[in-house]
């Protein structure tokens, strides 16, 4: 292997590579199995960039550029301007709230010159690289409480903004940083926490909420029960158990309804009624039923490459960028659906292998943010594809069609592994 | 810290794992579980289109094309695929307004729903296609189909070959599914005799559909494909020319002509008068015809050639005469006195001819047509042994041999058995034992309840021709690759126990009806015809009351006689003595058969028959009434509706 003792290419975690590559071709093939047709010529549109898969070959090309550069710069950049690029991003955010262009209904694109680029696809990279900045910071201890609230901070104020720009999904993936968090640190009972609203979230939709009120008070009245022996000694558990009564139950009450009424807007609220099958519309049912027939027509071994009748034939909107998998899914079965997310979870656990490794701190958390965010973003459009989870605009990283989201998980990736070279570099 | 924190490292795999493991249990139950998004899928994606193979074309004997195909064109639209356009500009092209237009949509999304196609509107005319080809591009939604329709290039044969339309519930239900809704069978002629050879095969594609419902290439490469296989030709007897001409001598008369190749059986020309274009139904107005062809007092659509039983009259003659000879009852030489009637019965029967000795002989009895002779030679028959009842059971069962009061089996469907009545019948009207040869004797010169149809009348004619056998009467001499059903027309019926010298007798006979009896008219110079008139009484119940109407015209002849081509039968319903029209329609008809034209000194006789109307009254005053009746309900619809109905004219051909 004498590549790898190139100065360009010293240290790089090659697995990491190749999974990489090997996912960009995943993507090419099948943006490619969307747009073609029979009897075209291939070289004809890749020469005038003419379908989708033409640009992607394109993006792939700039991409490229862009790891290399990032190969060639010093890791110690990385670190002395996280900070500043996360207020830069935090200014692009604002700035697009201002002079933001509308694309397909999310006030969240930026036009440079002809050219469009979401910065909200990018500030999750400067995010990341902020809050490995603050947790390795020396003067950090991650114990305090107020070291936790302004990391969490850190994560969830481009969210918020985000949420203004009309992009939930993008927003939603802010929240993946609870888990380089937890990793540093974070209590576990606050996952927890977090998970359980979700449920309460969740079944405070599906369940009537008065019904869902007696529930939780028999529950209470259960645990209450069950610790009633030496009640006096624990006046505190009492106290605890109908404190989160208390908010459980307003929660169900009102905050769920309130939020549904004034917070979210109609079309997710009806997504997330479709997701859970509590309302049947056709219109925002459309997507996902005709994702699921083409994934669930694949069968075992799928239809055969460029065979899929659904995916191929305009059936499922979105085809190229969100509902990328569909293709996967109709072409190459339940066995290709496998294979893919083999890799995914090759390169996540290798991700996670690299992080463990670090002496830095810095290089860790941001490993572990590396990894949340290509996690989330591929659970989520996956699930939402095979109607586990609700509609959300996001794409399956390193597939779906589109620069901003290509170039935002090419920069991620080479930036930790140009950070893993550089492993046996003094703590940081 | 982040020593204690490693353990953590495992919990995050176990997140990452886990729901990547939700992820793969739920690809499990969509793609290896559930069966039923495959299903939607190909309902969604694969249509399956059914291709229609040409029905068979059809040849007359001289290789001429008779029956093709045309392509005519529907206009398809689906309905979801319809958007901004110019209605009005589209209505004026087709030829409809508004508010049909609207009509038309709301009818496909009821019958097809919005994203399957379905007929706007049928068969469209070559003009209307002309112009909507060249603006279909303007339309988004619409679609020109190409539909087979019969096309017949000459406008004759109607009776024979029949007719095509979309198959109904009770066919298909018949057939055990084997067509489908929007398959066209042939509802009649030869379209329906050999609707399993004209149809050919369907053949199936899978297309693979977009979205929005347009073609996008055969599925799977055309692997579940089956192709069409075009129907087979046949070819027929029939000489076209000889057809034209028979249609045209029937003009504005009613009845039928029948013309046999005695030889083979093949059927030369078969004419039913009134006929009408074939063409009248195919395409779009085909319902519209068949309704007024159904209730014309005329009755076009009643194939009279195989369908109408005529009493035969004095055609019957020869065959009695045969009879006699046979069973020896009378010699050639056998005469009777006869002045004008037979009186023998007790009540007169009149006798064209008064002329003294006129049935002198079996000969001058034929030639002169002589009733008395044949009333007397049939009572002969059925008396001679004294019992009447075996002479008529002998009798039928002879007459039957010469393919009477039975189906002859011709490649037409719908052909009547004619009736020769028995012994059963006249037991069931006047009681057993109470008749006698008196009471039935008008049977013997082809009057009383005989009854034939034109064919049979042919195939007596052909048999005598042949001196004795014939081959069933049918029109396709040739299948293309062969078809078993047709082997029965291969098959000789003979004639039993009938000696050579008797036809030879009754030959003559039939001859010098020609030469100076009866038939002068139906002399061709140079060819010896042998013939036989007959003139045949005739009733029929108008408004309730029984009414004799002028008789039929019939005349039955084979020509040459040393080696007959052609053995015919003309029929012309109430036009009076079978010499006066029937036998110069035969003649015509013979010579054009024989000598492929017509002498330029008979032109004038062609013109006169062509020119003659002899529709009864009757018929025309009952077509009147139903003129006039859809006059006044073409009225009250132009009144309803407020657009003015043309009223067809010159429906008729």
């Amino acid at each position: 292997m004498n590549r790898k003792n190139t100065t360009l290419a010293r240290g790089i975690d090659w697995p990491v590579v190749y999974l990489f590559i090997a996912l960009t071709l995943v993507g090419v093939l099948s943006i490619f199995a969307v747009e073609h047709r029979e009897g075209e010529s291939v070289i004809n549109t890749l020469f005038h960039f003419s379908k989708t898969y033409a640009q992607q070959v394109k993006w792939l090309g700039i991409c490229a550029i862009l790891a290399i550069i990032i190969l060639q710069v010093d890791s110690k950049l990385f670190t002395a301007t996280a900070n500043l690029l996360y207020v830069a991003g935090i200014g692009l955010l604002l700035l697009v709230l201002v002079a933001g262009k509308d694309i397909k209904g999310s006030h969240s694109w930026l036009v440079i010159g002809g050219f469009q680029f979401q910065p909200a696809e990018l500030c999750k990279l400067f995010t990341d690289l902020a809050l490995a900045k603050y947790l390795s910071g020396l003067e950090t201890n991650f114990r305090r409480l107020k070291s936790q609230i302004i990391a969490i901070a850190i994560a969830l104020i481009p969210a918020f903004i985000t949420i203004f720009q009309n992009e939930t999904g993008l927003a939603l993936v802010y929240f993946c940083f609870f888990i380089p968090m937890y990793r540093e640190g974070l209590p576990g009972e606050v996952l927890v926490v977090a998970f359980s609203l979700v449920i309460l979230v969740i079944s405070a939709l599906l369940v009537n909420k008065d019904l869902l009120f007696i529930i939780l008070s028999a529950i209470a009245l259960l645990v209450l029960y069950l610790s009633r022996r030496g009640m006096a000694r624990r006046r505190v558990r009492i106290i605890l158990v109908v404190l989160i009564w208390g908010f459980c139950s307003s929660f169900v009450m009102f905050a769920v309804p309130f939020a549904f009424k004034h917070v979210l807007r109609p079309y997710q609220v009806t997504r997330i009624n479709v997701m859970l099958g509590k309302e049947i519309n056709p219109q925002a049912g459309y997507n996902v039923m005709q994702s699921k027939i083409a994934i669930g027509s694949g069968g075992f071994l799928g239809k055969g490459y460029l065979k899929g009748t659904q995916t191929r034939f305009d059936f499922v909107p979105e085809q190229s960028t969100d509902f990328i998998f569909c293709t996967i899914g109709e072409e190459f079965g339940f066995f290709g659906s496998l294979v893919l997310l083999g890799i995914y979870i090759a390169l996540l656990m290798r991700i996670i292998l690299i992080a463990e490794r670090q002496r830095s701190v810095f290089t860790r958390v941001y490993a572990y943010g590396v990894a949340s965010i290509i996690f989330f973003h591929m659970a989520i459009n996956i699930g939402m594809e095979v109607g586990l989870a609700p509609v959300i605009g996001i794409p399956l990283p390193l597939i779906s069609y589109g620069g901003s989201s290509l170039m935002t998980f090419t920069a991620l990736t080479f930036i930790l592994l140009r950070l893993d070279a550089d492993r046996q570099m003094v703590l940081r | 810290m982040s020593v204690f924190n490693q353990s953590r490292k495992t919990v995050i795999q176990l997140i990452f794992l886990g729901i990547v493991g939700a992820i793969v249990l739920r690809l499990f139950f969509l793609q290896v579980l559930q069966k039923k998004y495959k299903q939607l899928a190909n309902e969604q994606a694969i249509e399956r289109k059914v291709i229609y193979p040409g029905r068979g074309i059809i040849y007359d004997s001289r290789g001429r094309v008779v029956v093709n195909n045309d392509a005519l064109y529907d206009l398809m639209v689906t309905p979801v695929a319809v958007k901004s356009m110019d209605t009005a500009y589209f209505c004026n092209l087709v030829d409809i307004d508004t508010a049909q237009f609207r009509r038309l949509i709301y009818r496909a999304i009821v019958k097809n729903s919005r994203v399957r196609p379905s007929v706007f509107i049928p068969l469209l005319s070559p003009e209307e296609y002309g112009r909507l080809q060249e603006n279909l591009y303007q339309f988004p939604g619409f679609e020109l189909v190409e539909r087979p329709v019969r096309n017949y290039p000459y406008p004759a044969g109607a009776s024979i070959f029949g007719y095509t339309a979309e198959v109904d519930s009770a066919t298909i239900r018949r057939s055990k599914d084997f067509y489908l809704s929007g398959d066209f069978v042939g509802k009649n002629g030869l379209e329906r005799s050999y609707e399993p050879v004209l149809m050919g095969k369907r053949g199936i594609q899978y297309l693979v559909r977009d979205v929005r419902n347009r073609p996008q290439g055969p599925y799977a490469g055309g692997m579940y494909d089956t192709p069409s296989v075009a129907g087979r030709n046949l070819y027929l007897a029939l000489d076209m020319d000889l057809q034209t001409l028979g249609e045209r001598l029937m003009q504005n008369k009613i009845g039928a002509i029948v013309a046999l190749d005695p030889k083979t059986g093949g059927v030369l020309a078969l004419v039913s008068s009134p006929d009408f274009n074939p063409s009248l139904l195919r395409g779009a107005d085909r319902s519209s015809n068949y309704a007024r062809l159904l209730h014309d007092p005329e009755e076009p659509l009643f194939n009279r050639a195989i369908q109408a039983g005529y009493p035969p009259g004095s055609t019957f003659k020869p065959v009695d005469a045969l009879i006699a000879l046979n069973q020896g009852v009378i010699t050639p030489a056998f005469g009777i006195v006869c002045l004008g009637a037979y009186y023998g019965c007790g009540r007169v029967y009149k006798c064209t001819e008064t002329k003294p000795g006129h049935a002198s002989s079996l000969l001058n009895a034929i030639a002169y047509s002589c009733n008395s002779y044949f009333l007397q030679v049939f009572r002969m028959i059925i008396d001679q042994n004294h019992h009447v009842a075996d002479g008529l059971v002998n009798w039928d069962h002879q007459l039957s041999q010469f393919g009477l009061g039975h189906r002859l089996g011709i490649d037409l469907p719908g052909e009547s058995p004619g009736y020769i009545p028995d012994t059963a019948h006249y037991d069931k009207v006047f009681g057993k034992g109470r008749w006698n040869s008196c009471t039935v004797v008008s049977v013997g010169i082809g009057q009383g309840e005989t009854v034939e149809t034109p064919l049979q009348i042919a195939n007596l004619m052909a048999i005598i021709a042949n001196h004795g056998f014939y081959y069933t009467p049918h029109l396709v001499m040739r299948v293309e690759g062969g078809d078993p059903a047709i082997a029965r027309f291969r098959i000789k019926h003979e004639i039993p126990q009938v000696d050579e010298s008797d036809y030879q007798t009754v030959i003559k006979g039939m001859e010098e009806v020609v030469e100076h009896g009866t038939a002068f008219d139906a002399q061709i110079p140079g060819i010896n015809i042998c013939g036989k008139t007959g003139t045949a009484e005739n009733y029929k119940v108008i408004n309730g009351v029984r009414v004799k109407l002028k008789d039929h015209s019939l005349f039955g002849a084979f020509a040459p006689m040393e080696n007959p081509k052609i053995a015919i039968c003309v029929v012309v319903e109430n036009a009076g003595f079978g010499a006066t029209w029937a036998a110069p329609i035969a003649s015509l008809m013979m010579e054009k058969y024989l000598r492929d034209t017509i002498a330029t000194d008979r032109l004038p006789l062609l013109q006169r028959i062509e020119a003659a109307d002899l529709i009864p009254e009757y018929i025309k005053v009952e077509k009147q009434q139903v003129d006039s009746l859809e006059k006044v309900s073409l009225h009250k619809l132009a009144v309803r509706t407020g657009i003015p109905v043309p009223i067809a004219s010159n429906f008729h051909r």
